[in-house]
């Protein structure tokens, strides 16, 4: 295998999780949710993904519990931020820091252990192309999925009528509820669409990232990921170019130890935050005009009877 | 059934004043059940958590060391939230005002330098934190980017910014390879109250950084500003207050106040720079502002409260093999409590039949 193949691969992993959890809020966002607890969704996903396929020796299993994981953390939100009116940006948060502690809680027993990452496809003949053929035929199932889901989103978001409706919720409530739309209840689905994206991507870590679980292994993805629907300006297919710019630039910090330079690693391993914050000045600096973001994005919503 | 809010013509400000308390109430009976289902038994672990640390001297000094930065750094957060900026970065904060601390005390180990490097320290892990909120600040300003982002972003870089240091340059040569400085000299160590024991000068510091607080808030025109901007920014637009000034003020004072807290940590209880200095200080300053209802002396009774919880898991942990996680699923729950009752203050909860009865006869 070249080096640039391994590269590609490499990059494509990395930024798998962080795709996963942006497509999820991007859909929350959309909504006109603002959940900033990705992060805690995504810790306690991976501890709960690795628990199920650690004791049920299958990724499948491990995938689907780290889903359940996710959505229940996020109908925690939910019972917060839409059905008691909280301020979404302190409930995110309140989220994220129970997440950290539970998914040590969780994961307590499972530290040391490892099990058999996810498999890579192998397509004979297409898998066999040199370059090409590896790259694009021979990915773990998540990546595919992780594809399939912004394509599905897209044209989910754009191209249906349920879409159109969750996207109205997003931009004014006040107009959906008056047209008879339950704004409530699409943003409760969104925001448990959001926490099973964002289970599966924590999932992702221990299952196909690396073989075991660590506390703390998402090590910020959830905040990246949440930055990244700003960078995506809340559309799909940005967020597939954010993403793997992100993937990049995490893969070329690693290998840029591998390789020796004389910057220290710690420098190194910044990259992706630092890189996080030059973005998002760019880009709100670049949108000075008008946001685009859903307008109602982050502000509560009481219907009145 | 169904549960609906209805707003209420006015704070109520009854449960505003007894809310934290129902929030605390319900969190205790919350671990109860996650005591239970660990195993082990509930009465007996939250004596351990709850009691047995207010019942010896050690334990009461040592609640006192770990409730001085979390009230140091919430009293800072509050002025924020208040005037509706999000610094969730104060852990970042914490972590650089203790590198540029100790950048000092590492300097001049073993100069004989005089008495003025503790006061430098302070100074310099203050300002040094006040420089580091100021990025989000003007990110957020100047160019409209999501402070929550950009601070909590940062605190990843501090953090590996200290482990760089402590790993690389400024090493201890006789530390065993441990990734750790050398010990501060007497001159860079923040002073004990009590002979032998472990309350130190800081204590009396977040005192008063509280006093300062209530003072800002209750009696100055700036305080005025700071919660007209945050409760009401139409108002504020049209008395004529600069929302961009308070956002980059109240991140500045944040962010001194929890670099003087990392300073103080490290030159204090710590003694030395190293990795993990922090149990997660920043955030659980987060839970402790809002507990205290982003109030000073709310915030005092919040951080010692807080302080408890970190005090009694380390005791459960060696007393009944609980996991110390335990405590952080403790103050997640407590946040969500919290918050859940401040609903309360502007909304009534009613419940009422799922399916309205069809009104009968002509209206």
């Amino acid at each position: 295998m070249g080096l640039i193949e391994a590269i590609i691969l490499s990059v494509l992993a990395a930024s798998t999780p962080l795709l996963l959890a942006a497509t999820g809020e991007l859909v929350t966002e959309r909504s006109g949710v603002l959940n900033l607890g990705v992060e805690g969704m995504m810790i306690v996903g991976a501890a709960c993904g690795f628990g199920g396929a650690w004791l049920s020796g299958s990724i499948i299993v491990g995938a689907l519990c780290g889903m359940v994981a996710g959505i229940l953390m996020s109908l925690i939100f939910a019972l917060m931020a839409l059905g008691l009116a909280v301020n979404q940006v302190a409930t995110g948060l309140a989220l994220t820091i129970l997440g950290i502690g539970l998914s040590g809680l969780i994961g307590a027993g499972f530290v040391g252990e490892r099990i058999t990452p996810a498999p890579h496809l192998h397509i004979p003949g297409l898998s066999d192309i040199p370059l090409a053929g590896r790259i694009l035929f021979g990915e773990d199932g998540f990546v595919y999925l992780s594809i399939a889901l912004v394509v599905g989103v897209w044209w989910f978001l754009y191209r249906t009528r349920a879409g159109l409706i969750l996207r109205a919720c997003g931009d004014n409530h006040v107009s959906a509820h008056a047209l008879g739309y339950p704004v409530l209840r699409i943003r409760l689905y969104a925001v448990m669409f959001g926490g099973a994206c964002a289970g599966l991507a924590g999932a992702y870590l221990p299952l196909a990232y690396t073989p075991f679980f660590i506390p703390g292994m998402t090590a910020g993805r959830g905040w990246i990921a949440l930055a990244l629907t700003v960078f995506a300006s809340w559309r799909p297919a940005r967020l597939v170019v954010g993403a793997y710019l992100f993937g990049a630039v995490t893969i070329l910090q690693l290998h840029a130890q591998g390789a020796g330079i004389g910057i220290p690693s710690q420098f190194m391993s910044s990259l992706p935050y630092l890189a996080t914050i030059i973005v998002l000045v760019l880009l709100s600096r670049a949108r000075t005009g008008g946001s685009t973001a859903p307008a109602a994005l982050g502000t509560v919503f009481v219907p009145d009877r | 059934m169904q549960l609906v809010l209805e707003k209420r013509a006015e704070r109520s400000a009854t449960i505003a004043l007894i809310s934290p308390l129902i929030a605390i109430g319900l969190t205790i009976a919350t671990l109860c059940i996650v005591f239970a289902v660990l195993g082990k038994n509930p009465i007996a672990a939250l004596a351990v958590y709850f009691i047995d640390p207010l019942t010896d001297g050690y334990s009461l000094q040592e609640i006192a060391v770990k409730a001085t930065p979390l009230v140091m750094i919430a009293i800072g957060l509050s002025l924020c939230y208040l005037a509706n900026a999000w610094n969730i970065g104060a852990e970042g904060q914490f972590l650089i005002g203790a590198v540029a601390g100790s950048w000092l005390a590492v300097k001049t180990q073993g100069t004989d330098a005089g008495h003025w490097v503790l006061p430098g320290m302070l100074v310099l892990g203050a300002a040094a934190g006040a420089l580091y909120a100021l990025i989000p600040a003007i990110c957020k300003v100047r160019f409209g980017a999501s402070e929550i982002l950009t601070s909590l972003m940062l605190v990843y870089v501090a953090d590996l910014l200290l482990d760089y240091l402590v790993r690389g340059p400024w090493r201890d040569p006789q530390g065993f390879n441990f990734p750790t400085t050398a010990e501060f000299d007497p001159v860079a160590t923040v002073p004990t109250l009590i002979e032998g024991g472990r309350l130190h000068l800081g204590s009396i510091i977040a005192l008063l950084v509280v006093a300062a607080g209530a003072v800002l808030l209750g009696r100055t025109i700036k305080g005025f500003e700071i919660r007209v901007v945050g409760a009401a920014p139409r108002a504020a637009r049209f008395g004529g207050f600069n929302a961009n000034q308070l956002v980059l003020l109240t991140f500045a004072i944040s962010g001194a106040l929890a670099g003087l807290a990392g300073i103080i940590e490290v030159a204090g209880p710590v003694g030395h720079l190293q990795p993990g200095i922090s149990p997660g200080y920043g955030f659980t300053a987060i839970i402790v502002a809002f507990l205290g209802r982003l109030n000073p002396i709310g915030i005092l009774i919040a951080g010692l409260f807080l302080a408890l919880t970190f005090i009694g898991g380390e005791q459960a942990q060696i007393a009944m093999k609980i996991p110390l996680d335990v405590t952080k699923v403790f103050q997640g729950i407590l946040l969500f409590y919290v918050l859940a009752c401040d609903s309360l203050i502007l909304y009534r909860f009613r419940l009422i039949s799922s399916s309205p009865k069809v009104q009968s006869g002509a209206h």
